[in-house]
């Protein structure tokens, strides 16, 4: 099993560059799992000690709202990475994570990642390096969401 | 007196006195003749039906903002520069109807306007000013789409072009290389000469239609003298210029200073007030207002001039793209000195220096270059003050 | 060039906000024809006229379509018009998509809101020579699940024709099952070759400044980037001044630009 996940973590754009002990040890952490269409991969408040790299498929983030029930907020598909809450205190999941379609993913043990790079800040730097680049991106998504660029004030 | 008939390209002299013959001729030939009058304080362009209705003796003074007539110590009858009218509103009249609609039991008819004007004869243009309406001629004329309404009334206008004998408080012609001596497109070009008591004018025909008029006129042959005249008056005024504008480069230097300090400067005077667009000989923007009467099946469309200067230039649902003082300021003298280039050939400006002497807090254009060029001499050279 | 009178044939409603005409030429004699890209001036009697892009598949002429959106007087008298009333139309103008010139291409095409209507007789001409280009994605990205445009068509297309189509939602419902999130997260996960492919964007500017700077992070070069601008318009036909852009005037030079030509003021403020 460990075998056939290197190339796939080697070979992602996320994890490029990384130094080869590096993507051996990610590679330690990492385990194939596979959801349903409407699977619950996390709840909102729970505490937050994975990160996802979707293979295949389909996943919201989701806030449950008193009136308007669960709400997407985001989905994520193919190829993109799912959850920072892991990485920083108070390491809990800010919304809830949920696969719309069946999906494949590489389930990462986040406590295990977080406290080797406690130990080796060069790995933490790569890995906050990384995770800081999907916020950053997340946060433009977001502004520009929020314009409401097709509403009627345009 | 010369009878025999003249050719293009051929000089004449005539006596500023017999000057109401030229008026004669042109109105047998049914031109509508429009000329530099006074009136309310300024010389402006209207009908004119003889020589006495010409500002004979008036003099301008101009400058930032400022204009004031003089009188001469002579009886000059084309002694002063343009003033705040441009033959624009002749040849692009500031309001025209393009068409009307009438309601029917089916929908509606579109009436397109008949074009009705006088043949006009233009007496008294400018260089710049036939450098101008060559630049409109190129805007309206010889692009994608040709204005009907400008096509109309250009086909057969009569252009008498005087040469400048003084240059204005804010002229520059010479620098953007638009006089002052008339080049090309008259069919008659004068130069007023008054010297040692003799008042006449060196007339030279542009046109064969030019020298069919001149031949009509009491005239004398030109004497070598009388041209080395004329070109002294030209060169004299080209001397005098109120204004430089420096044009290396000018294009390149507008494109790449879209973020120059300058323009948040220039933002501070700027009024908006499109005085500048009214006056300019070469800003053609204009507006379309669509009305209908109050049965609602009458409708009109109208086209009136426009600037760039208003806020609802740029509006798009919701909003204009250019609110900003800054934004309007930067549009137009962009345009004027640097996109124009690229979209009709040539510069919009011809060194006339209506917008300086219009503008009521005396924006300049030329110092505006300037002090994007980072001379030294503009009044503030960057408009930013440096914290340290 | 004045209005000339065309019958509304059938007008239906798209969104709460988003009709689409469908106009025959009252004056028989008229052969109206367009390249997919290019609008026409609309005149509604004694209201105004606006320009709107034409929507319908070139290759179903006589039959025009005009999708358009209730934003200000002129377009929401329009909402108001039904069948057998009659507008006035002058055109076509303007550029058109590069969709006759580029065999063997991908296409990726992204549409944001309103800015389908536009790309719609591109995509129509894509299919009717499908066999000459590879892959052909389509991007969109709309407000809510209710404002999506062409519902019936897109599903068409992505079933009869090998065209990926990937739909974006800024807002969800409880019963929406596709993305959520603004379309230009989508450029980034879209299987097109950067190398090979003709980028064509339509909607309102921020979206487009987003999509190019993502285009451009995959790869595809400032010459293979279409997208359609949009400004007030008076005349149509490059008099009335108000269409300029830096030195083009988008009635004539556009709506529709190679990237590269506008790239350096595209991202200016107040151009």
């Amino acid at each position: 099993m460990i075998e056939t996940l290197e190339p796939i973590i080697r070979e992602h754009p996320f994890f490029k560059g990384m130094d080869d002990r590096y993507i051996k040890f990610i590679v330690g952490c990492a385990k194939n799992k596979r959801y349903d269409a409407g699977d619950v991969i996390a709840r909102e408040g729970e505490p937050a000690d994975k990160f996802y790299l979707i293979r295949e498929g389909m996943i919201a983030l989701e806030l449950m709202i008193p009136n308007r029930g669960f709400t997407t907020l985001e989905t994520l598909s193919d190829g993109e990475i799912v959850g920072w809450s892991w990485l920083l205190p108070p390491y809990q999941w800010r919304f809830g994570v949920r696969t719309v379609r069946p999906t494949r993913v590489l389930a990462f043990d986040g406590k295990c990642v977080r406290s080797k790079c406690e130990e080796d800040h060069d790995l933490g730097y790569e890995v906050l390096r990384r995770f800081a680049c999907v916020t950053a991106e997340r946060l433009q998504a977001a502004r520009l969401q929020l314009l409401d660029l097709y509403g009627a004030s345009v | 007196m010369s009878a025999a008939r003249l050719q293009a390209g051929e000089t004449a002299v005539v006596e500023a006195a017999h000057l109401d013959h030229l008026f004669q001729a042109l109105t047998k030939k049914g031109y509508a003749v429009v000329g530099p009058t006074v009136r309310e304080g300024a010389i402006v362009y209207d009908r004119v039906n003889s020589a006495a209705e010409l500002p004979a003796g008036w003099t301008d003074e101009q400058n930032g903002g400022t204009y004031r007539l003089k009188r001469r110590g002579d009886n000059a009858l084309f002694g002063y520069a343009v003033g705040p009218h441009s033959w624009k509103k002749f040849l692009h009249p500031p309001e025209q109807k393009l068409w009307q609609a009438e309601r029917g039991a089916d929908g509606f008819t579109i009436f397109q306007e008949k074009q009705v004007h006088p043949k006009y004869a233009f007496l008294g243009v400018r260089s710049c000013e036939l450098r101008a309406i060559a630049i409109q001629d190129k805007v309206f004329l010889q692009g994608q789409f040709v204005d009907s309404v400008y096509q109309s009334r250009r086909e057969d206008v009569f252009l008498i072009a005087i040469n400048c004998g003084q240059a204005g408080g804010t002229c520059f012609c010479v620098s953007m290389k638009t006089g002052p001596k008339a080049s090309a497109g008259y069919d008659l070009a004068m130069t007023e000469i008054l010297q040692d008591g003799r008042h006449h004018f060196v007339v030279e025909a542009g046109t064969e239609r030019g020298a069919e008029i001149l031949s009509e006129l009491p005239r004398e042959a030109a004497a070598q003298a009388d041209v080395q005249a004329a070109e002294n008056v030209v060169a004299d005024t080209a001397r005098h210029m109120g204004r430089t504008l420096d044009t290396a480069g000018i294009k390149e230097l507008l494109y790449n200073n879209y973020e120059h300090p300058r323009w948040d400067e220039v933002a501070t005077r700027c009024l908006t007030c499109a005085n500048c667009t009214m006056v300019c000989p070469t800003c053609f923007c204009t507006t379309v207002e669509d009305v209908t009467d109050l049965s609602g099946d009458h409708a009109e469309r109208w086209r009136k001039w426009d600037s760039c200067f208003t806020m609802d230039f740029s509006y798009i649902h919701g909003g204009s793209v250019r609110s900003s003082t800054k934004s309007r300021y930067r549009q137009w003298l962009t345009h004027k000195l640097a996109t124009w280039i690229d979209q009709f050939g040539s510069s919009g400006c011809v060194g006339c220096g209506r917008c300086i002497t219009w503008c009521p807090v005396a924006i300049d254009i030329t110092e505006e270059v300037r002090a994007i060029r980072g001379e030294p001499g503009g009044a503030n050279n960057s408009g930013r003050k440096e914290h340290d | 060039m004045v209005p000339q009178p065309f019958r509304i044939e059938r007008v239906k409603t798209e969104t709460d906000d988003t009709f689409t005409l469908e106009l025959a030429p009252m004056n028989h004699d008229e052969r109206f024809s367009f390249l997919p890209g290019q609008f026409n001036m609309l005149y509604v009697f004694g209201v105004g006229e606006v320009p709107i892009s034409i929507s319908s598949d070139p290759g179903t002429l006589p039959v025009l379509r005009h999708t358009t959106r209730m934003v200000g007087a002129v377009t929401k008298a329009m909402g108001r018009l039904k069948r057998g009333d009659v507008i006035g139309i002058r055109g076509p103008f303007g550029g058109n998509w590069p969709v006759d010139e580029a065999p063997g291409r991908d296409f990726v095409i992204i549409a944001g809101g309103i800015g389908l209507a536009p790309l719609r007789p591109a995509l129509y001409r894509l299919m009717a020579q499908r066999e000459n280009y590879r892959k052909i994605v389509l991007l969109y990205g709309t407000r809510t699940p209710d404002d999506i445009l062409f519902r019936t068509e897109l599903e068409r297309w992505r079933g009869k024709f090998d065209l990926d189509i990937q739909v974006t939602v800024d807002r969800g419902t409880s019963a929406w099952r596709g993305n959520v999130g603004v379309v230009t997260t989508l450029i980034g996960r879209s299987p097109f070759d950067p190398r090979n492919t003709i980028a064509l964007a339509c909607g309102p500017e921020v979206m487009m400044r987003f999509a190019v700077a993502e285009l451009q992070r995959r790869g595809v070069s400032s010459d293979r980037i279409y997208v359609s601008m949009e400004r007030n318009m008076k005349c149509a036909v490059g008099f009335c001044g108000h269409c300029q852009y830096g030195p083009t005037f988008i009635c004539k030079d556009g709506p529709v630009f190679r990237f590269d030509r506008i790239e350096p003021i595209f991202n200016k403020a107040e151009i």
